[in-house]
């Protein structure tokens, strides 16, 4: 199915990029469509392209003005317009049909892991085990990574665990930490200040530097939360810092 | 061997010009926040331009030379000495063993680069030798430096370097050489500079007086002002109506405002995407002149055409260009 060209909208982001804009909302047609533009730009490059970023319902395409120019010979943002528009002509947005295989997140929740497992509970009349069960149902859809190095942001999440963040934020968050924000849930990548409510942790690294894919998900990607014992953490956490 | 840390300095860190094509995971590109001054000072220096160099901020470090180097210093002047004597920018400068570089007062702009003639040797991660220190990624050690680090330094050709040792006479601790870059070469650096911007994705959706004070105020740089961002504060400029964006992708130079109603202006190490509205994007030419104002800098924004931001962009490339065949003539003298 080729993408309704009409209702695209490109524009740019300064002088070094363009924004494709493929809808207004958070959807799954949508991301789709991200979904195809991304894997044409990996499999098409062209010169001058730095590199693009995918996000909810865009993609900005980074371009050096200087190259794509041929060194100040042309309009390099009319050259980088035109191939979108040439990509988005070819683009077949149904030709994926291999669905993306479910990666599991183990997690250790409540205790000293989860510190606001009991307020989450609390707040939503549900029980502990409840909230657990809920949050480890769903299979999570990776719209986008952002906000922080391998940070992804989720959807999916049964609005039945929704909690507000935490009105003074903490100061530390440990990395691998899994937090709920109003209706999104998340993981911490790496330690830093955060006002989520914390339900557990994971033992995995989500961004290692010195991996070939430094992110552990990458937008595209389906999740599914998997309880596990303190034991098991203890277990798979020395294997993931053994790395 | 290589360059001893005997006090680092307020903020002294490894970069070179940034880590690209890891922004869809989230990784924020960080590199030089003058682009222009660390090209400078690796072309100077005699390196090529994907190099790594030595980004020093106001209050400048005191490192030792273990070995004779050849080093230029291009930025910002924070008063630069060798042995007690001030060198100048935009030169490069042969430095004996032994010799100690620290920097005085700072007399203009914020951020210096120290380029070394063979090159700051660090392992790249992810493709670039960028410090990225909150997420301890890249440079020496993820980190800024701290006294007794000793950089190791790709050591020049002996070529490169006999001809100095020659020139620079007995017991002279350092030769600055006979010729450096004409100040014309140089941004319009400004201690309170009226920056090129054109309108942000999202300049229609802030209010007909929000976007005039936009173009026509005073905008002061907060002390909240890092490598990551610039909190800058003036009139407060609100959306014609409450929204709620989706994040997107945002960049060095992209002025996005607060529920507050306050700009912050996105520097090297922003994050890769962001949910506040962007009012506007500062060309990439004036990226130089904001990476050197200091807190309570005023500063001022101009509209211009993407034409107009691409012709500036042209204009810089060339001079590096330039530059670039006239050292490579002078290396051949």
């Amino acid at each position: 199915m080729p993408l309704p060209t009409s209702s695209v909208k490109i524009y740019p982001l300064g002088d070094t990029a363009v924004v494709l804009q493929l809808g207004d909302e958070i959807a799954v047609e949508t991301h789709g469509q991200v979904k195809a533009v991304v894997r044409f730009l990996n499999q098409h490059s062209f010169p001058g392209l730095i590199e693009y970023v995918p996000a909810f319902t865009t993609v900005t395409i980074y371009y050096d003005p200087w190259l794509v120019s041929e060194w100040g010979k042309s309009d390099p943002y009319a050259a980088v317009e035109e191939n979108l528009r040439q990509m988005l002509a070819e683009l077949e947005t149904g030709s994926e049909t291999e669905p993306a295989s479910v990666k599991e997140i183990p997690v250790v929740y409540g205790g000293e892991y989860g510190p606001d497992l009991a307020f989450v509970a609390q707040h939503t009349g549900l029980s502990m085990a409840e909230v657990i069960a809920r949050h480890t149902q769903p299979e999570y859809l990776v719209y986008m990574i952002g906000f922080a190095p391998g940070f992804p942001y989720l959807g999916g999440m049964d609005p039945k665990i929704a909690a507000p963040r935490k009105e003074v934020p903490r100061q530390v968050i440990p990395a691998g930490s899994v937090g709920i924000a109003g209706v999104q849930t998340g993981v911490y990548p790496m330690e830093t200040p955060g006002g989520w409510q914390l339900i557990g942790r994971t033992p995995l690294n989500l961004f290692d530097p010195n991996r070939a894919e430094p992110s552990l998900l990458q937008m595209g990607d389906v999740v599914r939360f998997v309880s596990i014992s303190e034991q098991e953490y203890n277990a798979l956490k020395e294997e993931a810092d053994g790395d | 061997m290589g360059i001893k840390v005997e006090k680092p300095g307020l903020l002294t860190t490894v970069q070179d010009l940034g880590r690209y094509g890891f922004q869809k995971q989230g990784m924020v590109v960080s590199g030089a926040m003058d682009s222009f001054a660390l090209r400078l000072a690796i072309l100077l220096a005699g390196n090529p331009e994907n190099a790594a160099a030595l980004e020093i901020t106001l209050s400048g470090p005191s490192l030792r030379f273990q070995e004779d180097s050849l080093i230029a210093l291009a930025g910002a002047n924070l008063s630069p000495k060798l042995n007690g004597t001030p060198v100048p920018n935009h030169r490069p400068v042969f430095v004996r063993k032994d010799t100690l570089l620290e920097f005085g007062a700072p007399v203009q702009g914020c951020r210096t680069y120290l380029a070394v003639t063979g090159g700051i040797d660090v392992p790249l991660v992810m493709g670039s030798a960028s410090t990225y220190a909150r997420a301890g990624v890249g440079g020496w050690n993820g980190r800024a430096l701290q006294k007794d680090d000793v950089l190791l330094v790709n050591l020049p050709t002996s070529e490169q370097l006999q001809h100095w040792q020659e020139k620079c006479p007995a017991g002279e601790p350092f030769l600055v050489s006979s010729w450096g870059l004409s100040r014309d070469l140089l941004p319009a650096y400004s201690e309170n500079p009226t920056v090129r911007v054109l309108p942000g994705p999202e300049f229609a959706l802030f209010s007909e007086n929000a976007q005039e004070t936009f173009w026509n105020s005073e905008f002061k740089v907060s002390p909240a002002a890092d490598r990551m961002g610039y909190r800058v504060e003036g009139p407060v400029l609100s959306l014609k109506e409450p929204v709620e964006l989706l994040s997107s992708a945002v960049t060095f130079g992209t002025v996005q405002v607060t529920p507050s109603g306050n700009p912050i202006i996105l520097m090297a190490e922003h994050q890769t995407t962001g949910g506040y509205p962007r009012i506007g994007q500062i060309i990439s030419a004036d990226l130089p002149l904001l990476a050197q104002v200091r807190p309570g800098a005023k500063l001022r924004f101009r509209q211009v055409s993407l034409t107009e931001a691409h012709q500036l962009y042209y204009r810089r490339e060339q001079t590096l260009e330039h530059l670039k065949r006239v050292l490579h003539l002078q290396s051949k003298r």
